[in-house]
């Protein structure tokens, strides 16, 4: 069992109502295992309290790095947003902690 | 040769040092100041209602007081921000001011303004132009709320076009946070509009500093051992061929490294290959990044294409009102003392005749920052329950700002903090993000001495 956070960083912001998570692997191997476990789907299912309504995942090759929009997970985005957290920056300290068998 | 531009502030409210300290410490050919987040236009366009003088972003000048020996003892450092906001105007005049003051009023100021759409908005419509909102659809003319501000972002032509005209300072109104960096590269090498893979080089190089200190090692995830107190504030350095090398003042806290600038490179994008400025579209899949030495980070192999024929539009409406409210809930069992005071204020809400169209329920502390994500602890010292409304009645959220503080003797045991627990009721400015075609935007620029301004 690992933790995200053990092979990679993450950094997250806002996008109006959509949120990124930019994840990048800290090494090339680890880029490999990143691509495989970290599907769109899987991090769909991580945030599903923030009812994701869809979860794009594209990728960085030349620098180990994916990058997840989350669409409408802000809670009517930073302007309007009730929450702590306006602009979703939290999301990527919490990815962290999603754990994987390998 | 290389040209070194740093930036010494990534948002409003950002560390008010930062540029002297910046400017102290390295060799600088130019300086950028940000200060426009999404929303910031309309917290101006508020600010420029009740005071036609007002409307800019204030911390600017504080900052431009702290740089006046910089600017003396360096006459060719140049200084280019968006710190005009919704009145880039009346900012150059204060900043003559400041710089009469000290004696430098033949600096040469200039402004850069045409992104203020507001007036227009009726006129464009009328041209077929349908301002839909890029999330969800609706067209313009379905909003049936007062808008507040309309900006177009500018891009890097018209501050190019300042700095030509001897500009040693460049205040401008809303334009690309990127365009701040590219347009001294476009100027001093005489960067073609059209060359988009340079173009994408520069606004790669600005993207990667504008946020400040987010590339020298603040807010990354697995980098907590580096001083940040001191952290330094980011320098692009670069060539005529676009190839840059961040990094940072020697002897500065903070990192520079692969991790630091790749975390920056993949901050607040959509898709990766089509990065979109009103100066180019930027494909960042095929940039690299390499350490070549401490606190240095080599970007190469940026591409781009041409720049889309749509400017982002920044337009925020009036959307009711706001507050939140806090208590401090200290103890055994204090989440099910949380849930009970909840239901208390809702109750009393309900018996004075008030439900809200929006509500939040956070209890700080027991993991609220993502809703809904793990478990509640089960036996925390204490959380602070947060609860936030929004509606479009001003009077219902007042009330709601003054249920708090009468749990202090009417509430459960354990409570605390209600003194600080009333919130203010603040107006909302939604966010409306939408398209403009550019021919519509007709840049303004205008350079004069500092006191040709007062």
């Amino acid at each position: 069992m690992i933790k995200l956070g053990e092979i990679a960083l993450a950094r997250s912001g806002d996008k109006g109502n959509h949120a990124n998570i930019g994840v990048v692997a800290l090494d090339a191997k680890h880029f490999d295992l990143l691509k495989q476990i970290l599907t769109a789907d899987r991090v769909r299912e991580f945030f599903r309290s923030l009812g994701p309504t869809h979860v794009e995942r594209f990728e960085l090759p030349k620098i180990q790095a994916l990058n997840f929009l989350l669409y409408d997970v802000l809670d009517g985005g930073a302007s309007r947003s009730l929450r702590t957290d306006t602009q979703g920056k939290l999301l990527g300290p919490a990815l962290m902690e999603m754990e994987f068998d390998v | 040769m290389a040209i070194r531009i740093g930036n010494g502030a990534g948002f409003w409210g950002d560390n008010l040092d930062a540029p002297r300290r910046l400017v102290e410490t390295a060799q600088l050919d130019y300086l950028t100041l940000e200060y426009l987040a999404e929303l910031t236009l309309s917290i101006l366009a508020r600010l420029r209602e009740k005071d036609p003088e007002a409307g800019y972003a204030h911390d600017f000048l504080p900052a431009l007081e702290s740089l006046v020996p910089a600017l003396g003892s360096q006459p060719k450092l140049r200084i280019v921000t968006n710190a005009g906001g919704m009145n880039p105007e009346s900012c150059a005049r204060a900043a003559a001011e400041t710089l009469r003051e000290a004696g430098l009023g033949e600096v040469r100021i200039g402004v850069v303004a045409g992104d203020d759409l507001l007036a227009q908005i009726d006129a464009i419509q009328a041209s077929g132009c349908t301002f839909t909102n890029l999330d969800d659809g609706r067209l313009l003319k379905e909003l049936k709320r007062p808008i507040v501000s309309a900006n177009a972002y500018q891009g890097a032509g018209p501050i190019v076009e300042a700095l030509a005209a001897g500009a040693q300072i460049v205040i401008a109104g809303r334009v690309a946070d990127a365009s701040l960096t590219l347009a001294p590269a476009m100027h001093e090498f005489n960067w073609s509009a059209t060359d988009w893979d340079l173009l994408a080089a520069g606004s790669v190089a600005g993207h990667l500093i504008e946020c400040g200190a987010q590339v020298t090692g603040g807010y990354l995830t697995n980098l907590a051992a580096v001083n940040l107190a001191d952290v330094g504030y980011p320098i692009a350095e670069i060539e005529p061929d676009g190839t840059t090398i961040i990094t940072k003042p020697v002897a500065s806290g903070g990192a520079v490294t692969c991790d630091t600038v790749r975390a920056q490179l993949v901050y607040e994008i959509g898709d990766p290959a089509h990065y979109l400025t009103p100066d180019v579209d930027c494909d960042f899949t095929t940039v690299r990044v390499e350490q070549v030495a401490r606190d240095r980070v080599q970007v190469s192999g940026a591409t781009g294409w041409p720049a889309p024929d749509n400017l982002k539009v920044s337009l925020a409406y009036r959307d009711g009102y706001m507050a939140e409210g806090r208590l401090l809930i200290y103890g055994r069992e204090c989440i099910a003392r949380a849930y009970q005071c909840a239901t208390i204020i809702r109750t009393r809400l309900q018996q004075a005749g008030f439900e809200f169209e929006r509500t939040c329920f956070e209890l700080l502390g027991a993991g609220a920052g993502v809703p809904g994500l793990g478990t509640l602890p089960s036996d925390p010292p204490e959380v602070v329950l947060r609860l936030a409304v929004h509606d479009h009645r001003r009077e219902a959220v007042e009330r709601f700002t003054r249920e708090f503080a009468p749990l202090a003797t009417s509430g459960p045991a354990g409570l605390a903090g209600y003194t600080q627990a009333r919130g203010q009721v603040r107006p909302v400015f939604a966010y409306w993000p939408t398209l403009v075609p550019r021919q519509f935007i007709e840049p303004q620029v205008e350079v004069r001495a500092a006191k040709e301004w007062l």
